[in-house]
């Protein structure tokens, strides 16, 4: 019975992965996009990869499904003129090519795999005693591969940097997004007053079971900065302008604390980012709260997108 | 007692997937954005509804069941709002059918 819904999941899966490359609107493909995120998480629950499963429902298909949205609304007045140039038959072949070239590329990279796959599970199973967290994914991702964690946090602070440049020159410095016109005694500002408290103590939840069962900042991170856009969105808050210190210093906390513990680990312990023995859960605890609010605020700036307004408006 | 309760389980799932089988019938079927808003909010709010109950006896703890209703009534307040927001869309900038 099981096989026969997961067979159905995985057709349901590549159909809607192809209806999202036909779509001709970018819209219509967004919402398959969004779609295809969810349907992946439940494949993901089905692989028993519930923390993989969490961050692709939280950052796959909510987050990226969010921007996406925002880019095809932009992009809505020039499309039909986009459409309308339609590339060569020439052009269109080589793209096909190409794309099949690549598919099989990485299919056979795939099949020639070695089998059994080389895996570092046993090892890192036999020493995850050591860093006293019980949860083996938090444990590779912030002890044995911390690097990686931390390049993450470096990349999404880029990342937002590269939006903002988009900003033009009067607005440098001023407030993301547009002003909020809603009805205060509407819908979206009674939801924005009711759901962000539960919000924030589910934000906060996943974030702390993070350390021993499936969860951590950045699901708990991506559903605060959820809460933070509803409550922007409502108007009942505007977005910070982007030149405040407070701001700035929030944004490189996070990867600094980092690049800090990091250091003192090789002076401790002798390696860049070696926790010295016993203070790892501690020292991990704080990485993951310095991380945080860096993380809900990159998140929720990047989908405000560049600064628009001066100071004066 | 444990069999009337997977009898229950059993019967509130099928009439949650029910609700579901009819949403999605309406949606594809009815004539306009607001039928078709109606139909998906009722086989959110039953169908789903219906389905946490069904599961209510599954559960090992009770904070667990708990957790199932409120992602039920999250759900609620969720697609209510949704359903709100796209219906005075519509009603502004015409409906598109």
């Amino acid at each position: 019975m099981t096989d026969v819904l997961n067979v159905l999941l995985a057709a349901l899966i590549l159909g809607l992965a192809v209806w999202t490359i036909v779509a001709r609107e970018a819209y219509a493909a967004a919402i398959g996009f969004i779609a295809y995120g969810l349907l992946l998480t439940l494949v993901w629950v089905q692989l028993r990869g519930i923390d993989v499963a969490l961050t692709e429902a939280a950052i796959g298909g909510g987050l990226t499904g969010a921007l996406l949205i925002g880019a095809a609304a932009r992009l809505r007045s020039t499309e039909a003129a986009a459409r309308a140039e339609r590339p060569g038959l020439a052009t269109r072949w080589v793209a096909a090519l190409a794309s099949v070239a690549v598919t099989a590329a990485l299919a056979i990279c795939v099949l020639a795999l070695p089998e059994p796959a080389p895996t570092l599970a046993p090892e890192v199973s036999a020493n995850i005693d050591v860093t006293e967290v019980l949860n083996p994914i938090t444990a590779v991702l912030l002890a044995f591969r911390a690097m990686d964690t931390l390049l993450e946090a470096i990349v999404l602070l880029f990342a937002l940097i590269g939006v903002w440049s988009l900003a033009p020159d009067r607005a440098w410095g001023g407030r993301p997004g547009l002003l909020q016109q809603v009805d205060p005694n509407g819908m979206l500002a009674y939801v924005a007053r009711v759901l962000p408290p539960i919000g924030i103590v589910a934000g906060a939840y996943i974030f702390w079971v993070g350390a021993d069962n499936p969860g951590g900042k950045f699901q708990g991170a991506t559903i605060l900065a959820a809460m933070w856009l509803l409550v922007m969105m409502a108007g009942l808050a505007d977005a910070p302008p982007i030149r405040r210190a407070w701001l700035r210093w929030l944004l490189v906390a996070g990867p600094l604390t980092f690049i800090g513990i990091g250091i003192v680990g090789a002076m401790s312990a002798g390696a860049f980012l070696a926790y010295p023995h016993g203070f790892a859960k501690p020292l991990i605890l704080v990485i993951e709260f310095a991380l945080m609010p860096t993380l809900t605020l990159i998140l929720g700036l990047m989908l405000l997108g560049a600064p628009r307004r001066g100071e004066a408006s | 007692m444990s069999v009337v309760l997977e009898w229950w389980t059993v019967v509130a799932v099928v009439a949650g997937a029910f609700f579901f089988l009819a949403g999605t019938i309406g949606l594809l079927r009815f004539p306009d954005s607001f039928t078709r808003l109606h139909a998906l909010t009722k086989a959110d709010n039953l169908g789903l509804g219906l389905v946490v109950l069904g599961l209510l006896p599954l559960v090992d703890s009770v904070s667990a069941g708990l957790k199932l209703v409120c992602i039920w009534l999250l759900v609620l307040l969720s697609g209510a709002t949704a359903s709100q927001l796209i219906a005075r869309t519509f009603r502004r900038d015409g409906s598109p059918s």
